[in-house]
């Protein structure tokens, strides 16, 4: 991972990580740690949630849904409620909660007990991906300072407020970043993500109690936004694309690494290229293609790259940010063996439970290697397609799906795009009877 | 208890339990309320249907005959939504979307498309992705015919795979059991058989393992798939990738015959299926029947028909002669037995003569041989029970439940054998009505048992000591502790009413009073409860209404009052007969000379060995009507070799008192006869006729003498009643005009549940014989009560049926022997029976004996578990291994009853006929 750039103000989430010892708990004192939650427990519950709702934050983890209304969703009346944090960020290219994990638990911790606070739950979970090793021996330390300093615990700061915080490492599986899953993990079974309705676990979530899971950035943002008012966050952005976010930029990029930005001010093309960004493509190349939000995404092509890291506007356009992953590809890019990369991983990934999914994902596998292994044969392209339509009905964006859980109309996307854009470049691996890319560019 | 993943309906698991229970849970509530509304139309490919409120599209679609293809769907499990075989469009805010049907309660104005092109798409690409990695082996696989994958792909799927691709392989296959294979390669992980283990059965040691499509189904290193339910699993695979070892490679499903049939393996008369190939049965299939199993078949009832083609099967008549049994004609062996009882009766009369045994007859058998015992022999001592049972007056004379009496009692009194042990498949029904719907499950045991971490209390109580646990529970003694002081309060709300009381013997080492004065104590302080007898050996109910049992006639009359059979048999017994204690007593003594064992193996199976031995040892004349030899057989003169189950075809009653078909699907082997015409037989040779030319026969004379049999005639057991099976007394009338008491929804044709719980029927019935089981109908309108409705004497019922009137005086408190331990001896699935160590699949299974006690007990006599040790009762000193166990109360040991093998010390040896209870004391070996 390669330094974060603070250059750029705001730096909401990202303000600490200059510091080389920002993951330790005297930094984060000294830079203002846990006043976000003494303001956030001076307040009523209920405020804190009218100042997210006025932030208008959109959660990080990838479907970009306002966290305030997620909150909302919690049934009244019910007082065992938990709220549950997903670190479980395992997408090939995605790696900004590791960092957020890594350089800034306590930033984390804080984030949740203010989310705890406001929606009323006495039962945190933080669920941590296995091999974040790092991460969760900072977490696990930052967490024992939490409770000793009286942030985390019984009668939080004297305010009556309680709350346990337990922290659960995964056990290696992509699908328990599947919301369901993870429940279905925490709760000690196999990760096999829960089928809707009902949509959110606000209703039915954890051991069949109101749940709000969370992403580890979402949370992030909390201390800040308690601190400065869900206004002032709100004032950054435009439309629902409120405040910053981090945008984890790598591929064929000079300097890659994570990024926050402000939302929909800034564009792909000045993420890619400004100096103090992504420094633009290695070796002066062009763009052939970049990822606009994490490989489950539809791809983009240089005529995107001035639209705005807008939710809304690149949602527009047939893709998300989603996770906030972008992957630049140059001209060098051989995009069978992209897309082949990308499939392979969700065909390992598929946790087997429905069938378009489970078996439908080795199958694009197999006629991907093929293809870039020289065994390709022209009606495959058209197999390709067809195969991937049975596993997301249409081909559609936002895509449909014959499956449980999304990451079903994940697998296509990859595929679909440069088979879309690139069927020249599959027929002439068909054509050539090899990948006619050298093999250094690969 | 496994918390359900959130559905959309909360009662998602109840709606698994099938459509029939919804009826009739339905039905029997519309009286009394009437609030819920009782149907819903939704559109269906355009047309308007009617449903059930909350109903599954799936099954709404079935009834209304539309088949949507599914997989992992099964009607009596949990709904997981996952093979994705049964996505249909429905019409949502946003238009019409794929959603499972298997998933998707109905609702009023629910708009449902099953045939349009995205529908087409979908469920040709669900197949297609299914066919991906099946290696397609249909030639050799026993599936391959009757495969729910191979028909579903012909309806539904694509003509031809765009697969060019290489498979996933497995090495195949690999045992998940001693019974069950699973070969991986076919599997289409639709989770059915890792979902019946875990919710089903209770048995979850086959999982899902791995991910993406190296997902397979496996055990846990070194811990087979050990269930006693397990071919559940072949008989729901809708694949080939689960066989059982005992079919593979026997037939091929178009090959097979089959007739509908009930297993009698066991008391609660599970219906089935027995199908055959080349004039042998290769098969037992499990049949959706609502009343009873609910599909289910336990693997003793699934595999021991192995025993009929057992190589000891008796094949022949034999006669001893220079004390060895050899061959004989039937007229050699009829006409020594003849002459030998004549000479018996004549120098003593027919009270020197006793018949012991009669529960592996059928209906139609035992009312033969009650009639010759009774009428031509003139001896009343018959006892179709081993004194290992229940009084028949008292198990004919209680105010009887249903088991769905059981299942929906507001407490369920359990005070018997461990069922998972004796009746494998009720512990299935009642682990789901407690799973289903919290069934409130009081269990009285002396040691702990399956149903111990069901219950919501589980009381203890010494033996000798029942009958103070219930006075306690009953409130006429101050309650031991909280938890009887709060079952109390729930049993004696309402005077019971709403009570079920399941009534077994927990232990054949106590005798039977404190069992017999229990009940009376519960009938007469709770009115309101009704009683589920639980009975040992498979038509034991049957034989009891039959008349084989001391005082009694056919049809729960008294000898007393013998009505119509007084005339029409000419002549019966003066006096009430022995029981099979007191007959064995007096065998022993000689004033019994002349024994008949109908199927009977007293030295396994009378709790007291040395008086069986010495009874047999005693007796001049023991004739062993068997199928196969036992322990008893050395002291037999003259073998008369029967006709075992699937030989011959007639009625059987189950413990509830369903009666329902034994189908005869072979030929006996050899001179086998049927039962009933070895009565006829014998009857002749002793100069008199039975009356009877076929079961036909037997069938009229029945219904015409006896009143509880009243109008089951041949004609009624032809039709509904014979294939469904119909409690007694018959009441209501179906819609052939019979009399019957009618299932939720069946009228002319059956409903069955799920074909795919019974695979292959649909193509095997268009070669075999004629049956409907797994064939789904539409059904009409419900004719009567629901299936599992009380069965007390309606108005047009007939009456004067046996009453038991409960004893007043308590048996006396044995007192407690601080220097020994009290013996709790029951039956194991797997023990030492003749059915299972006649079945080469199921006789390895069987347990060696062990003696069973708590760990302070062992601690106590300074031994490791696993230690032998001596036993002291009264009959004698055993040497018995001794292991502990933390579910034996202190002061208690348990031993199994019939050991596996025939000279192996069993719980019978230490038992003395009579005595309260049984009190062994436990010595050190000498070392060295």
């Amino acid at each position: 991972m390669s330094a974060p750039s603070t250059s750029s103000p705001p730096a909401i989430v990202t303000g600490r990580l200059g510091y080389p010892d920002s993951h330790t708990f005297e930094r984060f004192l000294a830079t203002g740690g846990y006043e976000g939650l003494r303001k956030a427990l001076r307040l009523h519950p209920e405020d804190v949630a009218a100042e997210v709702s006025a932030s208008n934050l959109l959660g990080r983890g990838g479907a970009g849904f306002e966290t305030g209304r997620k909150w909302s969703l919690l049934p009244a009346g019910k007082p065992v409620r938990y709220l549950v944090v997903n670190g479980d960020e395992s997408e090939p290219a995605t790696f900004k909660d590791h960092m957020l994990i890594e350089r800034d638990p306590h930033q984390l911790l804080e984030g949740i007990v203010i989310a705890a606070y406001a929606i009323g739950a006495a039962q945190a979970f933080l669920y941590i991906r296995g091999e974040f090793a790092l991460g969760l021996e900072r977490v696990e330390q930052a967490l024992e300072e939490a409770y000793a300093y009286g942030a985390v615990g019984r009668d939080i700061f004297g305010s009556g407020f309680s709350l346990d915080i337990v922290v659960h490492p995964g056990a290696g599986a992509y699908i328990c970043g599947e919301e369901t899953a993870l429940l279905e993990s925490l709760e000690g079974k196999r990760g096999f993500p829960r089928i809707k309705p009902p949509y959110f676990p606000a209703a039915i979530g954890l051991y069949g109690e109101p749940t709000i899971v969370n992403n580890v950035e979402t949370m992030s943002n909390l201390p800040w936004i308690v601190t400065h008012g869900g206004a002032a966050f709100a004032a950054l952005g435009q439309g629902r694309s409120t405040g910053t976010r981090i945008f984890a930029l790598s591929g064929h990029v000079r300097r890659p690494g994570n990024y926050e930005v402000e939302m929909a001010k800034t564009t792909f093309r000045e993420l890619i290229e400004a100096e103090h960004l992504g420094g633009g493509v290695r070796e002066g190349r062009a763009v052939k293609a970049f990822v606009p939000g994490g490989v489950s995404s539809p791809w983009f092509f240089p005529e995107q790259l001035d639209m705005p890291l807008d939710q809304d506007e690149v949602g527009k356009a047939g893709a998300m940010l989603g996770s906030g992953a972008i992957t630049v590809m140059d001209d060098t890019t051989c995009v069978v063996r992209a897309s082949w990369r990308i499939v392979k991983f969700f065909w390992r990934e598929s946790c087997g439970q429905c069938t378009p999914c489970r078996e439908g994902s080795g199958w694009l596998e197999k006629v991907m290697h093929r293809i870039e292994t020289g065994g390709g044969r022209e009606e495959d392209l058209d197999l390709l397609l067809d195969v991937a339509d049975n596993i997301s009905p249409g081909l559609s964006w936002p895509p449909a799906q014959t499956t449980i859980c999304v990451l079903g109309p994940s697998i296509p996307p990859s595929v679909c795009s440069a088979l879309s854009r690139y069927r020249d470049e599959f027929l002439t691996h068909v054509k050539e009877g090899r990948c006619p890319f050298p093999e250094e560019a690969r | 208890m496994t918390t359900p993943s959130p559905s959309p309906s909360p009662s998602g698991a109840a709606e698994v339990g099938g459509g029939a229970a919804q009826a009739g849970a339905s039905g029997a509530a519309a009286g009394d309320s009437g609030a819920a509304p009782q149907e819903v139309t939704i559109t269906l490919d355009g047309r308007e249907v009617a449903a059930r409120p909350g109903e599954l599209l799936i099954a709404a679609a079935e009834r209304a005959g539309v088949y949507i293809p599914r997989f992992c769907y099964h009607p009596r499990m949990r709904q997981v939504g996952m093979c994705r075989m049964c996505l249909v469009e429905v019409k949502g805010p946003r238009g019409f979307s794929l959603q499972p049907a298997c998933f998707q309660p109905v609702a009023n104005g629910m708009e449902v498309r099953t045939e349009s092109p995205a529908v087409k798409k979908a469920q040709d690409g669900v197949l297609e992705f299914l066919l991906v990695n099946h290696p397609l082996d249909c030639p050799v696989c026993d599936k391959g015919g009757e495969c729910p994958l191979q028909d579903q792909t012909l309806t539904f799927g694509p003509g031809e795979t765009r697969f060019v691709e290489e498979k996933r392989h497995w090495s195949k296959p690999i045992p998940v059991s001693s019974l069950v294979e699973l070969d991986r390669e076919r599997c289409i992980q639709c989770d059915r058989c890792t979902r019946f283990a875990k919710e089903v059965a209770g048995d979850p040691f086959i999982t899902f393992q791995g991910r993406g499509d190296h997902t397979e189904v496996n055990t846990f290193p070194d811990r087979p798939f050990a269930s006693y339910f397990s071919g559940n699993t072949v008989q729901i695979c809708p694949v080939g990738a689960l066989t059982a070892s005992a079919y593979r490679f026997k037939a091929r499903p178009w090959d097979l015959e089959q007739v509908e049939s009930t297993c009698t393996t066991c008391a609660l008369g599970c219906r089935m299926v027995v199908q055959s190939s080349s004039g042998e049965v290769v098969r037992h299939l499990g049949v959706d029947d609502e009343a009873v199993n609910h599909s289910w078949l336990c693997d003793k009832g699934r595999f021991a028909f192995e025993a009929s083609t057992a190589p000891s099967r008796r094949t022949h008549p034999l006669l001893r002669s220079d004390a060895r049994l050899r061959p004989v004609s039937w007229q050699v062996a009829l006409s020594e037995v003849a002459g030998r009882l004549r000479a018996v009766l004549a120098t003593d009369g027919p009270g020197a003569v006793g018949v012991l045994g009669g529960a592996r007859l059928t209906n139609e058998d035992a009312y033969a041989w009650a009639k010759l015992a009774k009428a031509v022999i003139g001896t009343d001592s018959v006892d179709a029970q081993l004194d290992d049972g229940l009084p028949a007056e008292l198990v004919a004379g209680l105010p009887p439940a249903t088991i769905a009496d059981a299942c929906a009692a507001k407490v369920l009194l359990f005070l018997g054998p461990d069922p998972r042990e004796e009746l494998p498949v009720l512990f299935l029904r009642l682990r789901g009505a407690v799973r289903d719907h919290g069934l409130d499950l009081v269990e009285l045991s002396p040691v702990d048992t399956s149903l111990t971490d069901l219950a919501r209390a589980s009381l203890r109580y010494r033996p000798g000591q029942l009958v103070d646990l219930v006075r306690q529970l009953l409130g006429s003694l101050p309650p031991a502790n909280p938890a009887v002081a709060a079952a109390r309060d729930r049993l004696v709300a309402g005077g019971g009413e709403g009570v079920v009381v399941a009534l077994g013997r927990s232990s054949i080492a106590e005798s039977e009073e404190q069992t017999v004065a229990a009940a009376g104590l519960l009938r007469r302080m709770l009115p309101g409860a009704t009683f589920l007898p639980l009975l040992r050996r498979g038509n034991v109910r049957g034989a009891l209404d039959a008349g084989l049992a001391p005082g009694l006639l056919p049809g729960r009359q008294r000898l007393a009052d013998g009505g119509a059979f007084a005339t029409a048999w000419g002549g019966l017994p003066g006096a009430p007969g022995r029981g099979a204690r007191a007959l064995l007593e007096a065998a022993a003594t000689g004033q019994v000379r002349a024994l008949f064992l109908l199927g009977a193996d007293p030295l396994s199976d009378f709790p007291d060995r040395s008086l069986a031995r010495r009874a047999l040892e005693a007796v001049e004349l023991v004739v062993s009507v068997e199928a196969h030899p036992n322990a008893s057989s050395e002291h037999v003169d003259v073998v008369l070799p029967a006709a075992a189950p699937s030989e011959r075809a007639g009625t059987t009653t189950n413990c509830e008192g369903r009666l329902s078909p034994v189908g005869q699907k072979v030929v006996a082997p050899g001179l086998a006869w049927p039962d009933w015409a070895i009565a006829v037989e014998l009857a002749a040779a002793l100069g008199a006729d039975l009356g009877f030319a076929s079961p036909a026969d037997i069938v009229a004379e029945r219904a015409r003498l006896a009143p509880l049999f009243a109008g089951v005639t041949s004609a009624v057991l032809a039709g509904t009643v014979g294939r469904m099976g119909a409690l007694l007394p018959l009441r209501g009338r179906g819609p052939d005009g019979e009399l019957g008491e009618w299932p939720a929804g069946a009228t002319g044709g059956l409903e069955r549940l799920d074909p795919m719980a019974v695979p292959g029927i649909a193509s095997v019935e268009s070669q075999g014989a004629p049956s409907e089981a797994g064939v789904v109908r539409a059904a009409g309108p419900v004719v009567a009560a629901p299936v599992g409705g009380r069965m007390a004497a309606g108005d047009d019922g007939p009456a004067a049926l046996l009453s038991w009137e409960p004893p007043e005086a308590l048996p006396a408190t044995p007192p407690v022997d601080a220097y020994s331990l009290r013996l709790v001896a029951a039956r194991r699935c797997y023990d030492g029976g003749t059915a299972v160590q006649a079945s080469p699949s199921l006789a390895a299974l069987a347990a060696s004996p062990a003696l069973r006690a708590h760990p302070s007990e062992l601690e106590r006599l300074g031994v490791a578990s696993g230690t032998k040790v001596a036993v002291r009762a009264a009959p004698g000193r055993l040497e018995l291994v001794l292991e502990a166990d933390a579910g034996v109360p202190k002061g208690v040991a348990v031993l199994g009853a019939v050991p596996p093998a025939a000279d192996a010390p069993g719980a019978s040896a230490l038992v003395r006929a009579g005595d309260p209870v049984t009190e062994i004391r436990l010595e050190t070996l000498e070392a060295g």
